[in-house]
């Protein structure tokens, strides 16, 4: 049979498969990050020039953008994992749909806590009650939920299906945080980047904000990645494969 | 509609009327809370009166959710849950006239007692009864969500809590513009925008939650 040694498109929902891979790609995923964080902030500091009205502070910006960003994105990509492994009962992909949420939660409460040291020598406040700052917040409640319901379920199966429910139902909430800009404009400075207008910020503060956030996205893989492997170890404690890696261990 | 759904409200309007006081505690909760706010923050008009909306709604929210657990607990309990989805009828309907049933017992009080704490209050006319609309359109919506939530924490350790939780943060559209209609009366403009979008997400919820809620009762009984 020659097919059974060809890659196909579920070769790694196979947990033994996933483990092995992800071990492999853990330490390569780390040493991105590192390099991409070090240049991103050498860049952010050093080389991006300060800004006409905000001076140095608006270079909080650096991490507090791409952590909103990635909030956003791994709730939607927590709710599509949870919906794939509802729609085709995949085990693996509920451990990373539960992996997944204490990462959002804490990008999300970092975008929330740098946008207030941000806030305040800006606007002169921690917090305003603005649109997109309140949806942020929400967004952090939304993963708590999640965690809380999770791990107040002791039967995992159903644990896995109830999150699943509940991540869907409040992935609605993420395209109202995106909208909520154009809907009420109040002291939220409006989107500085746009895909079809000019951006209106130097390049090298674009470069710097780039770079970290593809720097999030590498910790937020190896994060999820490693979180994952230690749910597939838990879970899959039974199975002869998990036992022979113990013995190898001893 | 099915004849299930008549059934449905039918035995819970009758289960709740043979425990009166039960049904009636989320009132109570409602009428005490809202009157500690001008305990709490001062008895001068102007102020109460810009905060009413906000009061009424936050209360009438909490008081929604106090009797949640209660939606499907005892019939998880003695088994009729189980009976009931076994018995061929679509998820949909049940989940939708538990829903309709908790509104009943619970919004439809609601909204009847909000004009008379806007009285309290000092509430003009018109945003009383803008008021009343924007509850009349928005408890619903806080019965079909709060039936989501029941199902989802059933029989759960500190599933009261929880719920809140689960269910708070998705009400807040409902919340904002409930009380954004009053406040757009209050400033002399129309509240027909606002009265538009609670439609709106009635509808919505109506259509799309109880399937959820289904779901989650198949989930929790599996």
């Amino acid at each position: 049979m020659t097919t059974t040694n060809r890659l196909r498109f579920f070769t790694f929902a196979a947990p033994q498969r996933f483990y092995r891979l992800t071990g492999a790609l853990v330490p390569w995923l780390w040493a991105v990050t590192a390099l991409l964080t070090v240049a991103g902030l050498y860049v952010g500091f050093f080389v991006a020039p300060t800004d006409a009205t905000q001076g140095d502070s608006y270079r909080i910006i650096f991490i507090h953008v791409p952590a909103a960003w990635m909030s956003m994105v791994l709730y939607l990509v927590m709710a599509f994992w949870a919906a794939i492994g509802w729609a085709f009962n995949a085990r693996l992909a509920f451990m990373v749909a539960r992996a997944l949420a204490p990462t959002g939660a804490m990008f999300t409460f970092l975008a929330l806590w740098t946008g207030a040291f941000w806030g305040k020598p800006t606007w002169g406040t921690w917090w305003v009650w603005d649109a997109r700052l309140t949806s942020e917040l929400i967004l952090l409640f939304l993963y708590l939920g999640y965690i809380a319901l999770v791990n107040a379920i002791d039967d995992q199966r159903r644990a896995d299906l109830a999150g699943a429910l509940l991540a869907v139902v409040g992935a609605v909430n993420v395209p109202i945080i995106y909208f909520s800009v154009k809907w009420w404009n109040t002291l939220h400075q409006g989107a500085s980047i746009s895909m079809t207008a000019a951006p209106t910020m130097a390049s090298t503060m674009l470069t710097a904000m780039l770079l970290m956030t593809f720097a999030f996205w590498a910790y937020a893989f190896a994060v999820v990645f490693t979180r994952t492997r230690a749910i597939v170890l838990e879970r899959e404690q039974h199975t002869e494969w998990v036992g022979s890696l113990a013995a190898a261990k001893r | 509609m099915s004849s299930v759904f008549g059934t449905i409200v039918a035995r819970d309007l009758l289960l709740a009327a043979r425990r009166r006081i039960d049904a009636l505690l989320p009132i109570a909760f409602f009428v005490v809370a809202v009157s500690l706010f001008p305990l709490g923050v001062g008895p001068e008009p102007q102020m109460l009166r810009q905060m009413a909306a906000g009061v009424v709604w936050v209360c009438a929210l909490l008081a929604a959710m106090l009797s949640l657990t209660a939606m499907y607990g005892a019939d998880y309990a003695d088994g009729s849950l189980e009976q009931m989805l076994l018995s061929g009828e679509s998820g949909f309907s049940i989940a939708s006239a538990k829903a309709l049933a908790h509104w009943l017992i619970t919004g439809v009080p609601l909204v009847v007692a909000a004009p008379l704490f806007g009285l309290l209050f000092d509430l003009s006319g018109p945003a009383l009864l803008a008021l009343t609309l924007s509850l009349l359109l928005g408890t619903p919506i806080l019965s079909l969500l709060g039936g989501l939530g029941a199902a989802l924490t059933l029989g759960l350790r500190s599933g009261g809590v929880l719920l809140i939780l689960l269910i708070l943060p998705l009400c807040i559209p409902a919340l904002i513009f409930g009380t954004g209609a009053v406040s757009a009366v209050e400033s002399g403009l129309s509240a027909r925008a606002h009265y538009s979008l609670l439609g709106a997400l009635l509808i919505a919820s109506g259509l799309l939650v109880p399937w959820a809620t289904a779901a989650a009762l198949r989930i929790a009984v599996e």
